[in-house]
């Protein structure tokens, strides 16, 4: 487990990705995490300007970016402050020396050099001095300022530690020369520097060893590596495909969902249309518009979005009209921290409306997992014609991991039929339901003898015509919400792990799922017993929750928030579960959860 | 309905009745403006299918319902977010939006300027009555300063919106005005609209005769204080057309008696002019400034259609990159084999 950290300006989320490309293309299982600040440019050498990236790879399926990293690789000191705490007693340091004087220590409020006191007696310390040996080795590039040689020592220390583990180079000298395909003489510096640090590590005596991690078993197919943020644009292109319908993504900026509508951006061929809209209210706005005509209308945004966007999806709630609204959340409340993760908007998006407004809810458990959170929305969205919450986070969209890419052909067709003839005689009854899902006919603008007028006031049962009756609200109040509840019987039953007979299940969702995993195999290692189940509906639940949460004496839920998906089970189920909940911006460690597993069981 | 002999549907008003029964106040300015666009909608030479009213909230918001084309009556002052999503996705549609001077200039005045400076192809109607009627009486943005209204028992202080400046302000490729009970001016005016490729901002000026009756008799009834503007003629009105308009050398316009100028320095009505400094000088001639007021269409200019310029991305995307290719985009990047 590596972890790379460095200035915001220093490249260490390009180092981060092209070390982990390299371990995918060699086959390791991986999980990455990628820790940066929201300020673009925070100041240089500075505390809150260090970012970070840290890849977990093995010889095995893993499953989380990992707790400790084995390995950190710190430019400079305030790097070296931050994450020093986090190391594994007895792992490797290096630094880069160039970046330890006066100034730097002195920004990152050391008092005395960390170098010369002794205080990392614990580690295996390497001293390269980075800066100097880059700018060395880019001497002969005679487009290039020793200030812009200065900036590819990000390249020598990925070469460096490439050269370690034996990572494969081809791609990353390729990625090179596309990147900075407009400033050659940048790719020429940096595919130097990056051969210059591997040959550094192979020729310096201070790396005695290089480590060797063998491809981890998996199973057969073409893979790739792919991040969150990626795998649900890929999930909407497949669900327009598999639908039918035109994609529209009304968007605006804002962290960390923003990728999402840039990545859409770049796929106009696939007959998207990405709308960056004046505001938030706009693009759920015009989402909802698009889909009154027939396309697959998307809306994606983070929690301080989101709640700017509740009108529209109770407006689709009571029109009965399919809209996917995804939040990537991240840590609040308000602005928050936009680039952490958390998990503390699930009670908003089941009941941030007015009234009775009931939509379902999907959430991703997996960087990768995410294509098929995206297609699962679709689907009941279509099928239902209802609004539908897909929940990523913070993690999620910028963690990224193997995935076995599925084949187009087995992906199962999620379209659905537009109403072309009256469903009454000559009449046609815009809220006529289907006696299976109880879902409405889908008319769009077009299409003769159909012409009808929906909108927010409460309509009568079946014509759709504006209703105050009292009786006729109750019904409707009542088709809306069993609408929703029906779908219970068309998502697949909570899975349970349990190999062996335990008597406390831990119930996780969204991206816990895989610190819960890994905390799982620690504790039934100890020959303790645990059962987990994780949830990927959660409105609404499988149809099995209740059975499962009530057979295991305890229940413990762990989520990054302080017990929201707790709350709704103690309330929906009756059943005393308790939580564990930690909410500081950051993944669980599969260690802490490790430790409350166990306190649970031995309790 | 019935055939012409060409194919064509030759429809008429009553095809453009829905069955709901119409529920403004008894006297309200919308039963006239809803007259005239019903016995205007075919002139549109459309089917009923390719027409679609959306609204937001607000009296006129209640329009949708009774046209018998596509309707939505949707959120308070988001109808041109949610009428822009639909254009764009439906170039082959007739897209209206009904709005009024809270829904447009107070909660959705942020949806109605995006929507012209991008000129998404809307015909935006804004029903002006200057007050809050569904609300039951408060004042509203075009509400004048001092209003007394429930709201403000001691008199409004906020100064009021200009519509039609506010369009000219966001560079509105089509921007008009006609009144409620102008039958043959609101025609024109909405015939003009609906010729207009883009977004068309519409002002009509509506009696509410509940809350605030009688704002417009200036205009309405007193039919001397019209100012209709004809392209490229120079701007004469009254009953005599004894007054007339000229710009001064500031840029601003006024109202002069014609008698006492030069005729030759009457201002010319130029709607195509593509700066909107001259329309928007006109807009600034206002009963309170001047005693009159201008209608018919200031400005219609033609600009890159913010539908056209997104659909022929998808076109040049896909001459490009050819109709995309989803097994391809799963495999694009660093992709590796376990065997």
């Amino acid at each position: 487990m590596i972890r790379f950290a460095g200035d915001s300006g220093d490249g260490m989320q390009l180092t981060g990705d092209r070390f982990t490309s390299e371990t995918a293309v060699f086959g390791n299982d991986l999980a990455t995490l990628p820790d940066f600040p929201a300020e673009i440019r925070a100041p240089a050498g500075s505390l809150p300007g260090v970012s970070g990236f840290q890849v977990h790879f093995a010889d095995h399926d893993i499953l989380t970016p990992g707790d400790q990293p084995n390995v950190l690789v710190a430019m400079n000191p305030a790097a070296l402050k931050v994450n020093i705490g986090d190391l594994a007693k007895g792992g490797t340091l290096i630094v880069n020396t160039d970046a330890f004087n006066d100034r730097n220590l002195q920004k990152a409020g050391y008092g005395s050099n960390p170098l010369e006191d002794g205080s990392l007696a614990d580690f295996h310390v390497h001293e390269v001095a980075l800066s100097s040996m880059t700018i060395e080795a880019l001497k002969g590039i005679d487009l290039i300022t020793s200030r812009e040689a200065e900036r590819s020592k990000n390249f020598f220390a990925l070469g460096l530690m490439s050269w370690l583990y034996q990572r494969p180079v081809e791609g990353t000298l390729a990625f090179v020369e596309k990147k900075f395909a407009k400033r050659p003489e940048i790719a020429e510096a940096n595919a130097k520097a990056f051969k210059a640090g591997w040959n550094y590590g192979e020729t310096s005596e201070d790396f005695a060893v290089s480590y060797e991690i063998a491809p981890a078993k998996l199973e057969p197919g073409t893979y790739r590596q792919i991040s969150g943020n990626t795998a649900l644009t890929y999930g909407l292109i497949a669900a327009s495909k598999l639908s039918g319908l035109p994609l529209f993504l009304g968007a605006y900026p804002i962290t960390p969902a923003s990728e999402v509508l840039e990545q859409l951006a770049y796929l106009k061929h696939f007959g998207v249309r990405t709308f960056q809209a004046e505001d938030e209210i706009a693009a759920s706005g015009a989402a909802l518009g698009a889909a009154f005509g027939g396309a697959l209308g998307v809306t994606t945004s983070a929690g301080p979005g989101i709640v700017l966007k509740s009108e529209t999806v109770g407006l689709a709630v009571t029109l009965e009209l399919p809209l996917i609204v995804v939040d990537i959340q991240r840590a609040g409340p308000s602005t928050g921290m936009p680039t952490k993760p958390e998990q503390a908007d699930l009670l908003m998006v089941m009941f941030g409306r007015n009234s009775e407004s009931p939509v379902p809810v999907v959430a991703a458990s997996t960087p990768a997992g995410c294509f098929h959170a995206a297609i699962e929305a679709v689907r009941i969205a279509i099928k239902y014609r209802t609004p539908v919450f897909l929940l990523s986070d913070a993690y999620l969209a910028n963690g990224s991991e193997p995935w076995l890419i599925p084949e187009v052909g087995a992906l199962a067709d999620i379209s659905t039929e537009f109403a072309t003839e009256p469903n009454d005689g000559e009449t046609f009854l815009p809220y006529r339901r289907d006696a299976e899902t109880l879902a409405r006919p889908w008319a769009i603008p077009g299409t003769p003898g159909l012409e009808h007028r929906i909108g927010g006031l409460e309509k009568e049962d079946e014509t759709g015509n504006v209703s105050y009756d009292p009786e006729n609200h109750d019904l409707m109040v009542r088709l809306r919400a069993a609408k929703v509840a029906g779908i219970a019987a068309d998502i697949p039953e909570l899975e349970v792990d349990d190999p062996d007979g335990a008597e406390t299940l831990v119930l996780g969702w969204g991206s816990t799922y895989g610190a819960i995993g890994a905390a799982a195999r620690r504790v039934r290692a100890t020959g303790r017993n645990v059962a987990t189940a994780h949830l990927n509906h959660l409105n609404p639940f499988p149809r099995n929750t209740g059975e499962v949460v009530r057979a295991y004496d305890k229940v413990l839920i762990p989520e990054i928030n302080l017990g929201q998906l707790r709350m709704l089970v103690r309330a929906e189920f009756l059943v005393d579960a308790v939580g564990y909940n930690k909410v500081r911006g950051r993944p669980f460690r599969a260690a802490e959860l490790e430790d409350a597993i166990t306190a649970l069981v031995d309790s | 309905m019935s055939g012409n002999g060409n194919g064509l549907v030759q429809l008429t008003a009553k095809d453009f009745k829905s069955d709901q029964e119409v529920r403004w106040c008894p006297g309200c300015g919308d039963y006239a403006i809803l007259n005239v666009i019903q016995v205007f909608m075919p002139e549109l030479g459309l089917s009923r299918e390719r027409i679609v009213f959306v609204s937001g909230i607000g009296c006129a918001a209640r329009f949708p319902y009774y046209m018998q084309t596509y309707g939505m009556h949707s959120i308070h002052g988001r109808a041109p977010a949610i009428a822009t999503g639909l254009a764009v996705s439906r170039p082959d549609l007739s897209v209206w939006v009904v709005t009024g001077d809270g829904d447009a200039l107070s909660i959705g005045g942020n949806h109605l300027i995006h929507s012209l400076r991008r000129n998404v192809n809307l015909k935006i109607l804004l029903f002006n009555n200057k007050i809050y009627g569904l609300t039951k009486g408060q004042y509203s943005p075009t509400s004048e300063l001092g209003k007394v209204t429930k709201s403000t028992p001691l008199g409004s202080l906020d100064h009021p919106f200009n519509p039609l400046s506010i369009a000219i302000g966001a560079e509105a490729s089509f921007v008009a005005r006609a009144i409620d009970t102008d039958k043959k001016g609101l025609t024109e005016v909405l015939g003009a609209a609906a010729r207009h490729r883009g977004s068309a901002f519409v002002e009509i000026l509506q009696n509410c005769n509940i809350y605030n009756d009688g704002a417009f008799d200036f205009v309405r009834e007193e039919k001397g204080n019209r100012i209709y503007l004809q392209h490229a003629e120079p701007i004469r009105f009254g009953a005599e057309g004894e007054k007339g308009v000229v710009q001064e050398a500031d840029g601003s316009a006024r109202v002069v008696e014609a008698a006492a100028v030069d005729e030759t320095t009457l201002l010319v009505h130029d709607a195509g002019q593509r700066e909107p400094s001259l329309a928007f000088a006109l807009s600034r001639i206002t009963f309170e400034t001047d005693g009159a007021v201008p209608l018919g269409v200031f400005r219609s200019v033609e600009r890159p259609v913010y539908d056209d310029l997104m659909s022929e991305q998808l076109d040049a995307a896909r001459e490009t990159s050819g109709e995309g290719d989803l097994a391809a985009l799963l495999h694009s990047g660093d992709t590796w084999t376990v065997a």
